[in-house]
């Protein structure tokens, strides 16, 4: 009796899971054409991505340059204590300016975007659906995803990419400031390391995944604060979730890039 | 040209909201929707304007069925209806001109500023509210000042449908009767098509020419006034009891044996000897 019971209770719990997934497969499918759809109203989103650009980016800047900032002076310490007396002192100047372009300033900004920018678009879209403002612009004949998700996710799609390569920069200048004052290593020899291992894809490479994470900490939030329910809890939740799961695929995504783009390159 | 709900039913998950609701709106005529909380009052509204899809049923306003409209026609649809949300759904973001703008619907209005900020000026008149208020932002404003700037948004289109979701709840009973007057002046001043949601009798009998009572999913009711008041519907006669004996108690008709009446000889609930 207990067995069937339980066998029950898992089959009535993947038919919900399942139905929750299509009907979030859907939402999201739709959500996605009618932002394509939208992007034909250029009028009404433009000023609004202009405003929206302008908080993402210069908002962000300095948290992006902070963590970027720290990232390449850890770097550089740790490729003093590995490497000192064993390889050449250039070597540093390769490590930190490969490991800013190719995996720390991405990655490090896209989770801290997923972080802020996530949290941020979640809560404000999940405030507006159970205040019912979502509802309240449909009812005048307007697209909320023209008017709310197009500019923030385009928002994103742009300064993005930017913080990314300020990230790259910043992050290998306290790399190269901090190997020079700890180790000694003269900006000659940097530039000699950082270019010798420094090949055009590297930068093609952290562009793309610059790219890839713009739209997955814009849209995962915007979608799932889009689809807020039940309240203050719901918004709090929404908020979570969207964090989480803007994160996760970030490292997701960091994954598969690398598999696909170095991974056929070697 | 009316609003014609035919057999809808909707159900959320296990709650069955409407079922076989049938419920009609003549050309310029007001119908209030009565019952208790939680009855799928609003939820009936929303079908009208196509933010809800019936799961069975048809919707019909100006001759189009709502749930078979396109994004387009849906939008046009939506562009001849004003809808007053319960908390106003004002945005946040927005002061009260821009938050009144966006209810002027059609685009090439919309774009000719000098015609917004006399159509804004207008529909704060109209709400009488003063047009410094266009400059205010919705967390400024007091409760009935968020719902008549609500009201106002919705008539910035010029549309031939109002549709107020409880215009009077959560206000004490001096401003409940300014939103009644309001929709009363709008009817009689711009002529419009109205439903109007809510669960105060009172209200519900001064503003409609007809009132329908929605309880357990399906409406109850439906006729004049005094069709209601006649009604030997056990379910109507208990709703219609309860509310207008607050009713009574809010205009301070009503006296109560209180223990300081008992002591001083006579205080009724107001206070007043």
């Amino acid at each position: 009796m207990r067995a069937l019971t339980a066998a029950l209770d898992l089959r009535r719990y993947v038919g919900r899971w399942s139905l929750r997934s299509a009907s979030h497969a859907g939402r999201f499918w739709f959500m996605l054409v009618d932002l394509a759809r939208g992007l034909a109203e250029w009028r009404v989103w433009f000023p609004r991505a202009i405003d929206q650009t302008y908080a993402l980016g210069y908002g962000s800047l300095f948290i992006v340059t902070l963590v970027a900032g720290f990232a390449g002076a850890v770097t550089s310490l740790q490729a003093g204590y590995q490497f000192t007396g064993q390889l050449p002192l250039y070597v540093a100047g390769g490590i930190i300016s490969e490991s800013m372009i190719l995996e720390l300033g991405p990655v490090l900004t896209g989770l801290i975007l997923a972080g802020r920018i996530g949290a941020r678009y979640a809560a404000e879209l999940g405030s507006m659906r159970v205040t019912e403002q979502i509802d309240a612009l449909e009812s005048l004949g307007r697209s909320p995803v023209t008017h709310l998700l197009l500019p923030r996710i385009l928002a994103g799609i742009v300064a993005i990419p930017v913080l990314v390569m300020l990230a790259n920069g910043f992050g290998i200048l306290v790399g190269y400031i901090t190997a020079q004052s700890s180790l000694g290593l003269s900006y000659a020899d940097f530039e000699f390391g950082a270019r010798y291992f420094f090949r055009p894809l590297d930068l093609y490479y952290s562009i793309v995944k610059s790219f890839a994470f713009a739209t997955a900490v814009t849209v995962i939030p915007c979608y799932i604060g889009f689809n807020t329910q039940q309240g203050a809890e719901g918004v709090g939740r929404s908020t979570t979730q969207a964090v989480v799961a803007a994160s996760v695929t970030v490292l997701m995504l960091d994954t598969i890039l690398t598999k696909l783009i170095l991974g056929t390159a070697q | 040209m009316s609003i014609e709900l035919k057999n809808v039913s909707k159900r959320f998950v296990d709650n069955v909201v409407l079922d076989g609701v049938n419920f009609e709106v003549k050309v310029g005529e007001t119908v209030a929707l009565l019952g208790p909380s939680g009855t799928g009052k609003s939820v009936l509204l929303k079908h009208i304007i196509g933010l809800i899809k019936p799961d069975s049923g048809e919707v019909w306003v100006d001759g189009l069925q709502v749930p078979l409209l396109g994004r387009k026609e849906l939008s046009k649809l939506r562009s001849r209806i004003g809808y007053v949300f319960q908390n106003g759904a004002l945005f946040d973001s927005m002061d009260v001109f821009e938050n009144i703008r966006l209810g002027i619907t059609d685009e090439a209005l919309y774009a000719d500023k000098d015609y917004c900020i006399q159509r804004v000026k207008e529909c704060l008149r109209l709400v009488n509210l003063n047009e410094d208020v266009g400059r205010k932002y919705p967390s400024e404003l007091s409760g009935g000042m968020r719902k008549r700037v609500g009201i106002s948004r919705a008539i910035a289109g010029k549309p031939t449908y109002l549709l107020y979701d409880e215009p009077t709840s959560g206000l004490d009973p001096v401003n409940a009767d300014v939103i009644d007057s309001l929709v009363e002046r709008l009817q009689q001043e711009i002529g419009v098509t109205s439903v109007v949601v809510t669960h105060d009798v009172r209200g519900a009998f001064r503003v409609a020419d007809r009132i329908a009572l929605l309880s357990k999913a399906k409406v109850r009711a439906v006729g004049t006034a005094e069709e209601i008041i006649a009604s030997k519907d056990p379910i109507v006669q208990q709703f219609l009891e309860r509310d207008l004996e607050m009713a009574v108690i809010q205009a301070g008709q009503l006296t109560f044996e209180t223990p300081a009446r008992r002591r001083s000889g006579g205080y009724d609930i107001t206070g007043a000897r």
